[in-house]
C-alpha cells in the first residue's frame, strides 16, 4: 500500500481488544495521581474562599497571617504579574480572556462567587495553614447577587460585571447578558403555517458538574533564577503552562509543566484554577508549593455546566414532517463571559433537515463559578428541549418516534440547521440500528415508559505533535502530549501497530511533559482519537519512508524501489531486485550502522474531524409514591467512525450515558437565600452509582469519516447528549405529564404525578 | 468570488445580508477581506472564528484552499470538552 493511501483497509491491529496500557498500575496504586507527586522541602498551599455570593473586597490584610510562625508565603491577586493589554486564550470550553482567568484563580476587586479564591498561603503544616487563613482580614461590602439566568437578564438585575458584552448584543440589555447569536434558515413563519399541530414549551436544566474522581492537585517548584516545574492534573499541560508563564510573567520556555495520571476530566480539567497560584507561593516563598482541592472547594469552584432556560416551538404536519422548528436558548455561564451558547445553538436541530429552522442564544452573568467545559459543552441543553417537543408532537399524532426522526433525519446532502451542508453522516443508519435493536420492541410493564432521543456533536482535530521513535530492538516509542482520559495511549499504540504492521505488544505511548515535544492542544473535543491518531499514523509512515531508504541503501537499490508491507521493507517488483524481505526489527538492529537513530514526526493542524450522532433508547419505572425513577435498560447506538480500540468505545458510551442518566435524574447545583452553595459535596449532590443503573448496552456503527486516513470519528462527547431527553421522555409518558425542568428528582416528579390526578 | 454564508447575528454587521461575496483563495484572505469589508466582524473574528468548506469544518486552517464553486460558511470558533 502506498504511504499516502487513504483508501479503506482490512485492519489487522486496529478494532481489536488487547488489555488497557494503564490498568495494571491503576488497579495497583501506583499510578501518579496529581496529588501523589512530593517534593524535598514541600509547602502545603491552601486558598481563603469568599464566604459570599458576590461582594467587593475593599481591603485584605495578611500581616498577622504573614507572622504566624510555619508561614512561608501569603499570595492575593496583586501578586500576579501586571498585564500589558488582554489576550483571549483558548480554555477548552471557549475562547477566555487572560484576564478573567486571573481574576477566577485570585479576585481581584470583587468576589463574584461563593468560593471565590481571594488569597492563599504555604506553610510547614496543614494545621498552620488552615491556622494562617483564618488570619487573614478580608473587608468586604456585600453586594446583591443573582443566581437564576432568567432573572440575571432583567433590567434590574444586579450586574455581575459591567462593560463586558460583546458587540453582538444588542443595546438595552442587562449588562449581564454578554453574548448573542442567531442560527438558522428559511422562512420560519410559512413553516408554522403549514403545521398541522405546534407546541411551544419552556425547560430549564440545572447547572452540573462533571463529577471526576480526582479533586484537582499540583505541585510547584520556582527556582532563584526563575525556572519553574509544575505537576498537575490538566487535560492540557501545555495551555497550563501558557497561560502561567503570561500570569507569572515568565517565558513559555522556562516553565515545564508535566501532566500527571488524570482521575477523570471530562472537560472540567482544561482550566487552571490553582496552578498559577501554587507557582506564586513557591516563588514568594523559595519552596515547592502542593496545593491540593478538598471537594468541597471542588463543587464550589471549579467549572460546573451551565445552568439553562430554553423555549422552544416546533411545528409537525400529521405525517410527521417537522414543518418548522425555533429555540430561544439562554445559558448561565456564571461569574466570567463565555460563548458556550453558540455551540448549544448550532446543536439544537442538527439531527434534522428542516426547511425552516432557527435559535436563538444568550450568554448570560451570574453569581455562580465560571462554567467549565463538559462534554459537548452546551449541547445537552439544547438537544434535550427540542428532543422532548418532537417527543410530545409524536404522542399528540400517536406516531412512531424512531420512523418521525427518520422521517426528518438530515443526511448527506442536508443544509444543517447552522450552516454548512453535510458530508457523509451516520445519522440515519444510527436510527435504523436503533429501530432493529430488540430493545425498542421489547414489551413494557404498567407504570413504564421508553423515552428515546437523537445526540450530535460537531468534534474537532486541531494542533498536534507525535514523535515515534524506532528502537534497535524493534520495539517503538511514542511521545504525545495529550494526557490519556480516555484509553488514547492505547488506540495511538494500536494505530501505530497497524501503520508499522507489528504487535500491539512492541509499541508503548507516553504523555511528554512541555519541554519535550512541541505543542499539543488540550484534549478535549473528542480531539484525540482522531487528531493525535492522524499524526501518529503520519509519524509512523514518516518513519516507515526512513526505514524503506535505509533497506535501499543496504541492497543498492533506488528508495522508489522499496515498499513496506505486512511490517518490512521489500522490493516493489521483480525489476528492483531479488531482496528478501527486510523486517522492522532487523532495520533497526543495524541501524547505528546505516545512518544513525530512525524516528517519525508529525506536526500539524489537523481538521475534518467529522460529525458524530447517536441515538438512545432508554426504559424507566416511576414509583407513583415516592417520584423515584429506576431506569430498566438502557441502549447506546453510535457512530464511531472506526472503533480503535471498541471497549474503550463502548466505555465512552457508557460512561457518557451514565453522566447523562444523573443529569437527568438527581444532580443539581442548589443555592440558598443567601446565593451560598448547598450541597457541595457528593453525599449532597447525588451521582448515579453502580446499584442505580442497568447493563448500558452499546450498538457501535462504523460509517467511515471521510477526514481520516481510517475513517475515525471522535467518540467522547456525543454520547452525553441524548439522555437528557430520552429519560424525560420515558419519565414523561410513563407518567403521563410532560416534564419540563432537569434534574427529574423524586419530589418533581412526585409534584407531577399529583398535579395529573 | 467567494461567497461566506454568515450566521444570523452577524447580519446586523453587513446591512442585513447572510451571504456576503469578497475576493479570496484561501481562508486568510477571505478572513481579512471580511474584516476591511465589513469592520463590524472584526471582533469576531479577532476573537475566533471556523470555517465550514464544502462542509467540512476547520478551525485555524489559513491556507486552505477555495475553490470556485466551494460551499463556504463562517461559523463561531468551534470548542470542546
Amino acid at each position: 500500500m502506498a504511504l499516502d493511501s487513504s483508501s479503506k483497509r482490512v485492519f489487522k491491529v486496529v478494532g481489536t481488544r488487547p488489555p488497557r496500557p494503564d490498568g495494571v498500575d491503576k488497579v495497583t496504586g501506583r499510578a501518579l495521581y496529581g496529588a501523589d507527586v512530593s517534593a524535598p522541602g514541600m509547602l502545603v498551599g491552601r486558598i481563603l474562599r469568599s464566604p459570599h455570593a458576590h461582594a467587593r473586597i475593599r481591603a485584605i490584610d495578611t500581616t498577622a497571617a504573614e507572622a504566624l510562625p510555619g508561614v512561608k508565603a501569603v499570595v492575593t491577586a496583586r501578586d500576579f504579574a501586571r498585564l500589558e493589554g488582554d489576550k483571549i486564550i483558548d480554555m477548552g470550553e471557549d475562547r477566555t480572556s487572560l484576564r478573567d482567568v486571573r481574576d477566577n484563580c485570585l479576585a481581584r476587586d470583587k468576589a463574584l462567587y461563593d468560593g471565590h479564591a481571594v488569597a492563599a498561603v504555604a506553610a510547614l503544616t496543614p494545621e498552620i495553614a488552615r491556622a494562617a487563613l483564618k488570619l487573614i482580614a478580608v473587608d468586604y461590602e456585600i453586594l446583591p447577587h443573582v443566581i437564576d439566568v432568567d432573572a440575571a437578564m432583567r433590567p434590574e438585575a444586579p450586574v455581575v460585571l459591567a462593560g463586558r458584552a460583546h458587540e453582538n448584543v444588542p443595546g438595552g440589555m442587562s449588562p449581564n447578558v454578554t453574548n448573542h447569536c442567531e442560527f438558522g434558515h428559511g422562512d420560519l413563519e410559512a413553516g408554522f403555517a403549514q403545521a398541522d399541530r405546534i407546541v411551544e414549551r419552556s425547560f430549564t436544566t440545572a447547572a452540573t458538574h462533571q463529577g471526576y474522581i480526582e479533586p484537582h492537585a499540583c505541585l510547584a517548584s520556582v527556582t532563584g533564577d526563575g525556572r519553574a516545574d509544575l505537576w498537575c492534573c490538566t487535560q492540557g499541560q501545555y495551555n497550563v503552562r501558557d497561560i502561567c508563564a503570561e500570569l507569572m510573567g515568565m517565558q513559555a520556555s522556562q516553565l515545564r509543566v508535566t501532566a500527571s495520571e488524570i482521575g477523570g476530566g471530562f472537560g472540567g480539567k482544561t482550566v487552571v484554577f490553582i496552578e498559577p497560584v501554587a507557582l506564586l507561593l513557591a516563588r514568594k516563598s523559595g519552596r515547592p508549593v502542593k496545593i491540593v482541592m478538598s471537594r468541597e472547594e471542588v463543587f464550589r469552584a471549579t467549572g460546573p455546566t451551565v445552568s439553562a432556560s430554553i423555549d422552544v416551538r416546533i411545528g409537525m404536519a400529521r405525517d410527521g414532517r417537522i414543518t418548522a422548528g425555533e429555540a430561544v436558548l439562554r445559558y448561565s455561564g456564571g461569574a466570567f463571559p463565555c460563548e458556550t451558547v453558540d455551540m448549544g445553538a448550532q446543536a439544537a436541530f442538527a439531527c434534522y433537515d428542516l426547511r425552516a429552522v432557527r435559535t436563538l442564544g444568550w450568554n448570560v452573568l451570574t453569581n455562580r463559578p465560571k462554567e467549565a467545559a463538559y462534554r459537548a459543552p452546551g449541547a445537552p441543553q439544547a438537544i434535550y428541549a427540542v428532543e422532548s417537543v418532537v417527543d410530545e408532537l409524536c404522542q399528540g399524532f400517536g406516531l412512531d418516534p424512531l420512523e418521525v426522526r427518520l422521517r426528518n433525519a438530515a443526511r448527506k446532502g442536508t443544509k444543517s440547521s447552522y450552516g454548512p451542508t453535510f458530508e457523509a453522516i451516520g445519522l440515519e443508519a444510527t436510527l435504523e440500528a436503533a429501530k432493529a435493536h430488540p430493545h425498542y420492541s421489547a414489551p413494557l410493564g404498567p407504570g413504564q415508559g421508553r423515552g428515546l432521543s437523537a445526540g450530535f456533536w460537531f468534534n474537532f482535530g486541531g494542533n498536534t505533535s507525535v514523535s515515534l521513535s524506532v528502537n534497535t530492538d524493534g520495539t517503538v516509542g511514542i511521545t504525545e502530549g495529550n494526557p490519556d482520559i480516555g484509553g488514547s495511549r492505547a488506540s495511538i499504540s494500536l494505530m501505530a501497530a497497524e501503520e508499522l504492521g507489528i504487535p500491539y505488544e512492541r509499541v508503548r505511548a507516553t504523555i511528554a511533559d512541555t519541554s519535550s515535544l512541541g505543542h499539543n492542544d488540550v484534549t478535549d473535543g473528542s480531539r484525540v482519537t482522531f487528531a493525535v491518531g492522524l499524526a501518529t499514523i503520519k509519524a509512523a509512515r514518516d518513519a516507515k519512508q526512513k526505514m524503506c531508504a535505509r533497506a535501499a541503501r543496504i541492497w543498492g537499490i533506488d528508495e522508489e524501489a522499496v515498499l513496506w508491507e505486512d511490517g518490512a521493507a521489500k522490493p516493489s517488483g521483480p525489476n528492483a531486485g531479488d531482496f528478501p524481505p527486510m523486517t522492522l526489527a532487523e532495520i533497526a538492529a543495524v541501524s547505528f550502522k546505516t545512518g544513525g537513530p530512525i524516528a517519525g514526526h508529525n506536526e500539524a493542524h489537523a481538521d475534518g474531524a467529522g460529525v458524530s450522532f447517536g441515538v438512545h433508547i432508554c426504559d424507566v419505572e416511576v414509583d407513583r409514591e415516592t417520584g423515584a425513577t429506576k431506569v430498566l435498560r438502557y441502549t447506546v447506538i453510535q457512530d464511531a467512525g472506526k472503533a480503535v480500540h471498541p471497549d474503550y468505545v463502548e466505555g465512552q458510551m457508557q460512561g457518557g450515558a451514565v453522566q447523562g442518566i444523573g443529569w437527568a435524574l438527581n444532580e443539581e447545583y442548589i443555592y440558598g437565600e443567601d446565593g451560598r452553595l448547598q450541597n457541595a459535596g457528593f453525599l449532597d449532590y447525588r451521582v448515579p452509582v453502580a446499584s442505580d443503573l442497568p447493563q448500558i448496552d452499546t450498538v457501535i456503527l462504523e460509517i467511515p469519516n471521510p477526514g481520516h486516513p481510517y475513517g475515525v470519528r471522535g467518540v467522547g462527547e456525543t454520547p452525553i447528549v441524548p439522555p437528557l431527553a430520552a429519560l424525560s421522555n420515558a419519565v414523561s409518558r410513563a407518567i403521563g405529564h410532560r416534564m419540563t425542568r432537569l434534574p427529574m428528582s423524586p419530589p418533581r416528579v412526585l409534584e407531577a404525578i399529583n398535579a395529573g390526578r | 468570488m467567494v461567497a461566506v454564508t454568515l450566521w444570523g447575528s452577524l447580519r446586523r454587521f453587513t446591512g442585513g445580508e447572510g451571504q456576503v461575496e469578497v475576493e479570496a483563495r484561501n481562508f486568510k484572505e477571505l478572513l481579512d477581506r471580511l474584516a476591511e469589508t465589513y469592520p463590524g466582524l472584526k471582533p469576531q473574528i479577532d476573537r475566533g472564528v471556523s470555517l465550514a468548506l464544502d462542509g467540512r469544518i476547520y478551525r485555524e486552517a489559513w491556507f486552505t484552499e477555495i475553490g470556485p464553486d466551494s460551499e463556504v460558511v463562517l461559523m463561531p470558533y468551534m470548542t470542546g470538552g
